[in-house]
């Protein structure tokens, strides 16, 4: 059986891939799983310089999820090349590095810096984080800002890129398009609903930040249609993610039509869930005998599902 | 290396109308757990409440031959798992993930000094396997221990069969000196200065007040901290304490993986 997928010019050997913001910088999982046995990891979102974030309390759990404002901390790019990158290449890791900037100016010094350094495979652009003002989401809520980012950046590295585009906009499809336009190798979608919980005790907000990022199973529907309607409109490959807890879920991303997907909130659950998503996955392809993962990507079947309620 | 158990509950000891202490068929992980480290927990398996708990890893339950058994967790009925966790029935499964975390560092007699843990409610959780590690290196322990009532003065037992001396608090006055245990604490703490070697686990406030005044009178302070988690692990930066920096500042430290351990000294406390 077959799990590997393609992106772009990017080979996964299979398409589970450790979400931003969710896996630390993939060093800190190194006890808990083989970091090579996933498709790839997505690193915490790295700016030039560092930063220390919001304060806590910077999450709050929902309904079937959760809401954070982290604040986007983290050792900047140096650092990472530095002092983790190593241990990931050591450890056969598949490297995304998740890039932000405040300025376009530093979405290409950051992209440059790891374009010149040895181990990473692939830059995902992060213009949609909810949580900072200046982080990148002005760039993700405008279709030029979409277009410029990923343009600029684009001329600065050989690197495939992936733009993180935000579910915060009406038609996600349309910024999935001035991605592709701007040259984006895959889109990942979806980065976290903004939102907000109160304490009616108090009357004050949960997070220090007032708003955050809500995440977990609670959002999965809402993910799996706009990775749909994206599929509509798009040639590029899809990196479809949100509230996938188990192998069902990545499974139905894959059929809406993304050819890889990220678990995110999952990993805090259970960190021992990346086997268990594998092998969920083989139980599926051997059930339907189909050879290849790949085969699946995008095969929603909206005709004859209708026939079939119909005659039911 | 941390291991994820589904624990079977051996046993639910009810405490009072709110705390509880659960035994955990862990003996993988209790065996592996030192002093201070915690496990993460998960008491459904649905996604209501989605994330698991930290909590303190009590004691480590052994057989005669002293095989590590399990282990237990001291509760408080807050939130939606701790209220599972306070009705769980024996046979019942808990997943439970550890051990985590960066450990109380363990004086030894060498060193002449003597511990003072100071607990606050169920911050408590932090000591018994501490009181055992000190106890066990001939250190000279005493435990402050503050609680709202006598009622909720839990396992005193526990420490007095092992030879620690107790001073007890209560903000009603029911048992123990009356007030605060940071009261009885200064004043030991002012007779025996540097010799004193500071152990805290409690409200943020209770360890603030205690690194302060252990600043004051030059004893080494070790707090365990308590923060809001979302997996324990260092994935998710939500547990940040801020530090003092090297050059002035500040940094966010996960206390997932820089503690929940940390110098008490080294926090920038509110
Ligand atoms: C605590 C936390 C931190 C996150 N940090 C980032 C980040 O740094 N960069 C980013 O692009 N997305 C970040 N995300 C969003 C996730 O990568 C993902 O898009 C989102 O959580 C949906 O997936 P999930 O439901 O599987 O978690 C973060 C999410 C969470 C919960």
């Amino acid at each position: 059986m077959d799990l590997s997928v393609t992106i772009g010019s990017l080979h996964l050997k299979n398409p589970v891939i450790a979400a931003s913001g969710c896996f630390g910088y993939g060093v800190e999982y190194a006890g808990v799983v083989d970091l090579s046995s996933l498709g790839g990891i997505v690193v915490k979102g790295l700016f030039l310089e560092e930063r220390e974030g919001h304060p806590a309390p910077r999450i709050v759990e929902t309904p079937a999820g959760m809401l954070n404002a982290i604040g986007l901390q983290g050792i900047g790019v140096r650092r990472f090349v530095d002092e983790k990158l190593p241990e990931l290449r050591a450890r056969n890791a598949t490297v995304i590095v998740n890039v932000c900037g405040t300025t376009i100016d530093e979405y290409v010094e950051v992209s440059r810096i790891l374009s010149d350094a040895d181990g990473v495979a692939a830059i995902e652009l992060n213009i949609s984080c909810p949580n900072i003002k200046e982080g990148g989401i002005q760039f993700g809520c405008s279709l030029s800002g979409t277009f410029d980012v990923v343009s600029s950046v684009r001329k600065a590295t050989r690197l495939p890129i992936f733009p993180k585009l935000t579910p915060n906009v009406t038609d996600v499809a349309s910024f999935a398009r001035a991605a592709e336009e701007g040259g984006a190798d895959a889109v990942s979608l979806v980065n976290t609903f903004l939102a907000m919980v109160i304490d009616i005790e108090t009357r004050r907000p949960k997070i220090s930040n007032i708003v955050g990022g809500l995440s977990g199973p609670a959002i999965r529907p809402i993910a799996v249609r706009m990775v749909y309607e994206c599929r509509q409109v798009v040639k590029i490959p899809i990196l479809g993610m949100g509230g996938i807890v188990d192998a069902r879920d990545a499974l139905e991303f894959m059929i809406a039509g993304a050819s890889a997907v990220q678990v995110g909130t999952a990993n805090f659950v259970d960190p021992f869930i990346w086997p268990k998503l594998l092998d969920g996955m083989r139980d599926y392809l051997q059930r339907h005998s189909l050879a290849r993962i790949s085969d699946l990507i995008g095969t929603v079947d909206v005709e004859s599902k209708h026939k079939e309620w119909i005659s039911s | 290396m941390a291991l994820d158990v589904a624990a079977e509950v051996l046993a639910n000891l009810p405490l009072s109308a709110d705390f509880n202490r659960l035994s955990l068929a862990a003996p993988a992980i209790a065996a592996a757990t030192a002093p201070g480290q915690f496990v993460m927990v998960k008491a459904n398996t649905s996604h209501d409440p989605l994330l698991r708990r930290p909590f303190s890893v009590f004691e480590v339950l052994r057989s005669g031959d002293g095989t590590a058994t399990g282990l237990t967790i001291l509760n408080k009925r807050i939130g939606a798992t701790t209220r599972l966790l306070y009705d769980a029935k024996p046979g019942q499964r808990i997943a439970c993930l550890g051990p985590l975390g960066l450990p109380w560092p363990v004086i030894d007699a060498g060193t002449k000094r003597e511990a003072c843990l100071v607990a606050g409610g169920v911050g408590l959780a932090a000591f018994a396997i501490l009181a055992e590690a000190l106890v066990a290196r001939r250190v000279k322990t005493t435990l402050f221990y503050g609680a709202r009532t006598g009622a909720e003065l839990f396992s005193l037992d526990f420490f007095r069969e092992r030879g620690v001396s107790l001073v007890l608090t209560t903000e009603d006055g029911s048992a123990g000196e009356h007030g605060r245990v940071t009261a009885p604490l200064e004043r030991h703490l002012a007779e025996r200065r540097s010799a004193a070697a500071v152990y805290a686990c409690g409200p943020e406030a209770m360890m603030a007040a205690v690194a302060r005044m252990a600043m004051r009178f030059a004893c080494v302070c070790h707090v365990a901290l308590e923060r809001v988690m979302g997996c324990g692990l260092g994935g998710c930066y939500s547990c940040v304490v801020p530090v003092r920096g090297e050059a002035g500042g500040f940094h966010h430290l996960r206390s997932c993986i820089a503690g929940p351990v940390m110098s008490g000294a080294q926090i920038l406390w509110e």
